[in-house]
């Protein structure tokens, strides 16, 4: 006799998630056979203000399209304006510009592991890795003056530099962090409790993780090498690293491609402070900008596009954003078909939702 | 300052831009530690005393809003954390956003900051607890029942002044 069928609601409101997202979970016994999402808790119709503040001050706005990838938002917008304004921003902006995405990238990925380890009921390991995270968060003020939105980026450059002796104050740090993240790493990886939680759960193959358009982490723990700062923009072209991939599939990869990036972040951020050129921050602009341009970047979560269309004057036309997150979405509705009940929270936060981006 | 029980505190995102609700989280952890004080993030409503809501409310998650405050046992605070849960901030002109979280209940402490910082926040707490005592102190002499929402929202409809719809003293600080 076939079970019964039962829904039951996860959300929007939920302990697991800081955010709220709403998933009709289609249950059979304890199995669940179908996940309907549903959004728009989070809509605010950001991308409509670009009627109302002009083309400098949406900087700021596109910032707090994200708190957690705040800098990436505020890059990805500036990056299509001065590609319309055919402004190319000195080398020490390129590099302080760099230099701030990995320390967010780091931060993200940090937050990640702690709501992770929240999500699998591992209370301390939770709270041992946002110490770590509040390293990060240290660098990023000493740099910007916040802690979650810097406000520092501008169209031509930066708004403040940040000076050598700054820089080089980081590198202590980051040897405290990259060891700290080693011993939490023991637990996430090889503690039998927490692999018991992780191995197998949620598992992806390559094919479907390329049809369904997955991005980021989540794409590359299913094998699948892909990573647009490979694309070169900002200074990543100077810089020397590879792409991750683990071949698992299942949320234990995509725990190991996010702590391994971790590691990476720190090493470009040394290669940046090391190879930091010695030079003005801002190219000053002249007029409105006027054309279209669509830019794509790798945020922590994956690949962000930001497309802009203007027309000469002091308010651009359109906006638009298309986030990881949203990608990840149709992914994550496949691997919970077929989960149990219990690992629904765990799956949910291996894409790294962040809803606030996909809903602006 | 005497703190007389161990509040637990409940946490939901508006249409917040995941700053705030990230410094919420923070101040929960070892840096900050709000939890010295005995307080706990709970997920669920019927166990918390104090509810820090941070973004702007929109239509879709009024109701959730509303809900979350009903549902949560007298006596009850409300922080608005961050500039968009006090008035809407940044988003203010947004089309899908009606108002900070004062627009569909109560507010007790507005901590304004962009995004809100963990101390800000904690300050707010500790405001925030003095307020519950009072509000407990008056429960047992039977003065004192908070809004429900959709009183809240009949009296928003007398008075453009949020304090007053509210029931609150005006107070000088
Ligand atoms: S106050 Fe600022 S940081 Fe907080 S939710 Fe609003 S825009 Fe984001």
């Amino acid at each position: 006799m076939a079970a019964k069928r039962s829904v039951i609601p996860f959300g929007p409101q939920h302990p697991v998630l800081p955010e709220p997202i709403h998933i009709d979970l289609v249950t059979e016994d304890e199995k669940v056979v179908e996940a309907i999402p549903s959004i728009g808790f989070v809509h605010r119709g950001l991308e409509n203000l670009v009627t109302k503040k002009d083309f400098g001050e949406m900087v700021y706005v596109a910032e707090r399209i994200c708190g957690i990838c705040s800098f990436g938002h505020g890059y990805g917008y500036v990056d299509a304006i001065e590609h319309i304004m055919n402004i190319e921003p000195t080398g020490r902006a390129k590099y302080i510009r760099t230099l701030l995405f990995e320390l967010s990238r780091m931060h993200s990925h940090i937050l990640w592991l702690g709501l992770m380890a929240d999500a699998f009921g591992f209370e301390s390991l939770f709270m041992e890795t946002w110490k770590y995270r509040e390293k990060v968060l240290d660098m990023l003020e000493a740099a910007t003056g916040g802690r979650v939105i810097f406000s520092i980026m501008r169209i031509g450059g930066l708004r403040k530099d940040v000076p050598d002796d700054i820089l080089s104050g980081f590198l202590p740090e980051l040897d405290k962090i990259e060891e700290g993240i080693r011993a939490c790493e023991k637990a996430f990886l090889s503690d039998p409790a927490v692999l018991g939680r992780l191995k197998g759960v949620g598992y992806l193959s390559k094919e479907d993780a390329v049809k369904l358009g997955c991005e980021g982490p989540f794409l590359r723990a299913s094998g699948v090498a892909r990573d647009n700062r490979m694309k070169g923009y900002a200074a990543y072209s100077d810089m020397d690293f590879d792409i991750i991939t683990s071949d698992d599939g299942d949320s234990y990869g995509r725990c190991y491609v996010r702590i391994q990036e971790i590691y990476q972040s720190a090493n470009i951020i040394r290669q940046c402070i090391e190879k930091m050129p010695k030079e003005g921050i801002y190219v000053p602009i002249k007029g409105f900008p006027n054309g279209e341009y669509m830019t794509i970047i790798e945020q922590p979560r994956g690949g962000a596009c930001y497309y802009v269309h203007a027309s000469g004057k002091k308010f651009i036309e359109r906006m638009r954003v298309r986030t990881p997150t949203f990608a990840n979405i149709p992914a994550l509705a496949k691997t919970l078909q077929g989960c149990d009940v219990a690992d629904v929270p765990i799956l949910v936060v291996t894409i790294d939702p962040c809803i606030s981006c996909t809903e602006r | 300052m005497r703190i007389s029980k161990s509040p637990w505190l409940l946490h939901y995102d508006g249409s917040s831009c995941n700053g705030c609700d990230i410094e919420v989280l923070a101040a929960t952890t070892p840096r900050f530690d709000v939890e010295r004080f005995g307080i706990i993030n709970t997920g669920n409503p019927r166990h918390a005393d104090i509810f820090l809501c941070t973004g702007g409310v929109n239509s879709q998650n009024q109701d959730v809003v509303r809900q979350i405050y009903d549902q949560m046992p007298d006596p009850k605070v409300v922080l608005a954390c961050g500039i968009c849960a006090c008035d809407g901030g940044i988003f203010k002109d947004c089309y899908n956003i009606l108002g900070g979280t004062d627009t569909v209940i109560p507010v007790d402490v507005y901590v304004p900051g962009c995004a809100v910082r963990p101390e800000a926040l904690i300050d707010g707490v500790v405001k925030a607890l003095k307020i519950l005592d009072e509000k407990s102190e008056k429960m047992k002499r039977g003065e004192y029942r908070s809004l429900t929402s959709a009183e809240y929202a009949e009296s928003l409809k007398k008075t453009d002044n949020k304090a007053e719809a509210a029931g609150m003293e005006e107070k000088d600080a």
